[in-house]
């Protein structure tokens, strides 16, 4: 069991809590993701309440990532889509500080779960149909019918861009969820050699020492590639929200 | 759909076998994203925890960083104004400066000259006065070796006399009168 790999992922009961034959009940995940937004709200709160004028280095913290999303948001949907800057300050965030929190042994990660990674996808895509259409109406589909196109090629052009507008949410998903998922796996598979190799004497210990070196570099991949999924799903929820204030690019 | 059927016969008897004590736990095999029957639970929390952090950054946190990024670009602004006001007054401070040291330097270059020519006039003063003394000293003397010449001269005839005497006494013989030789040297001497 402890070198099972998929054990990580498991998802316990900590406070059962049934309402209508659904299962709402509090578990490790919840814990963490109480844990996350606990954790980053209460790092921007506090790092920024001096408000200084000369920022500290936890300030400069907060106010790097302020700027690095308003200006990834501003280059992508322009002054206009400064409006939703809450909504993607915030995915990013909380993407972000559930990745790094997973990095920490015996940690759960809220975004190893495809339906986590799923509902804010849908939420993205929710967001950028729901403004889309609010804001322009049926105009809104001309996001589907790109200029330029000779007519007789103009249906399937119109196909492949509903099926690749389709496919977003589960490209969005599943991209953040099997990163963490296989970086975490790979972790763990790796760790788990040494403890076995170990077990076998001091030629075992020896021959440890390879999966141990792949360990710490695997780590230091992690956390790479918890900040990069983090920043690819805020990129990409930029560039869709782009669409649904422009469509007609 | 060829491989899922295979792993649908083999998987459960695995999982009971490996995971019983964990399936006791938390209800249910498989792989755990998987588990469809923790979805509900998963969905609500996500729901209250990503609803409670948006509208916390959407009313406090951000606001706030947003409020500290304008005052400082406000101040920033307003020091770089302060900056060129300084900068205007610092530059009217050296060109007041500037022709304030080429007034004094021109000042300074008058008394300069006032001071070298009244020391050449007292100078030329001081060695016209020595000049005098000196002339005067050297008629002086020049009186003096006049009287020392006329009295040597004197003195020469006087000597030539008792010259001649002697001689003319010994030439001669005899006493010669005093007179008549002092006449005739007198005589030869002119």
């Amino acid at each position: 069991m402890a070198t099972d790999p998929i054990h990580q992922f498991q998802i316990s009961k900590w406070i059962p809590i049934e309402i209508g034959g659904l299962d709402f009940s509090f578990t490790n995940a919840s814990a963490f993701m109480v844990a996350t937004v606990a954790g980053a709200g209460a790092f921007l709160f506090l790092t920024t309440s001096s408000r200084g004028l000369v920022p500290g280095r936890l300030q400069s913290i907060s106010e790097m990532a302020y700027e690095f999303i308003a200006s990834m948001l501003r280059d992508a949907a322009g002054s206009h889509g400064m409006r939703f800057f809450p909504f993607v300050f915030s995915l990013f965030m909380f993407v972000l500080v559930a990745n790094l929190l997973g990095m920490f042994p015996y940690f759960f990660t809220v975004t190893s779960h495809v339906i986590v990674t799923f509902a804010l996808a849908i939420l993205v895509i929710g967001t950028v149909l729901v403004y889309g259409f609010w804001k322009h109406g049926f105009g809104f589909l001309k996001l589907f019918v790109p200029d330029g196109v000779p007519g007789v090629l103009m249906p399937l052009v119109v196909a492949i861009e509903v099926v690749s507008f389709l496919s977003r949410p589960v490209s969005l998903s599943v991209r953040l969820f099997a990163n963490m998922l296989a970086g975490h796996i790979t972790l763990k598979v790796f760790a788990g050699f040494v403890t076995s190799l170990g077990a076998f004497g001091v030629a075992g210990a020896a021959g440890a020492v390879l999966p141990l070196a792949m360990t710490v570099a695997l780590t230091g991949l992690e956390f790479l590639v918890a900040f990069l999924q983090a920043y690819v799903f805020a990129v990409l929820t930029c560039m869709y929200l782009n669409d649904a204030l422009h469509p007609g690019h | 759909m060829f491989v899922t059927p295979g792993f649908a016969q083999e998987t459960p008897p695995a999982l009971d076998e490996a995971h019983t004590v964990e399936d006791t736990d938390h209800g249910g095999g498989g792989f755990p994203p998987f588990q469809t029957e923790t979805y509900p639970s998963q969905l609500l929390w996500l729901a209250i925890t990503f609803g409670l952090f948006y509208l916390f950054l959407k009313r406090v946190a951000l606001p706030r960083i947003a409020g500290i990024l304008e005052v400082r670009r406000d101040r920033i602004a307003q020091d770089l104004d302060e900056a060129a006001r300084m900068k205007d007054e610092a530059d009217a401070a050296v060109a007041a400066y500037e022709q304030e040291l080429a007034e004094a330097r021109r000042k300074a270059g008058g008394i300069a000259q006032e001071a070298r020519d009244s020391a050449k006039t007292e100078a030329e003063a001081e060695r016209r006065k020595v000049e005098e003394a000196l002339d005067a000293k050297l008629k002086d003397a020049e009186g003096r070796i006049a009287d020392i010449k006329a009295t040597a001269l004197a003195d020469v005839g006087v000597i030539a006399e008792e010259t001649a005497g002697a001689i003319v006494g010994e030439l001669v013989g005899g006493e010669v009168d005093k007179k008549a030789l002092a006449a005739a040297v007198k005589a030869a001497r002119q």
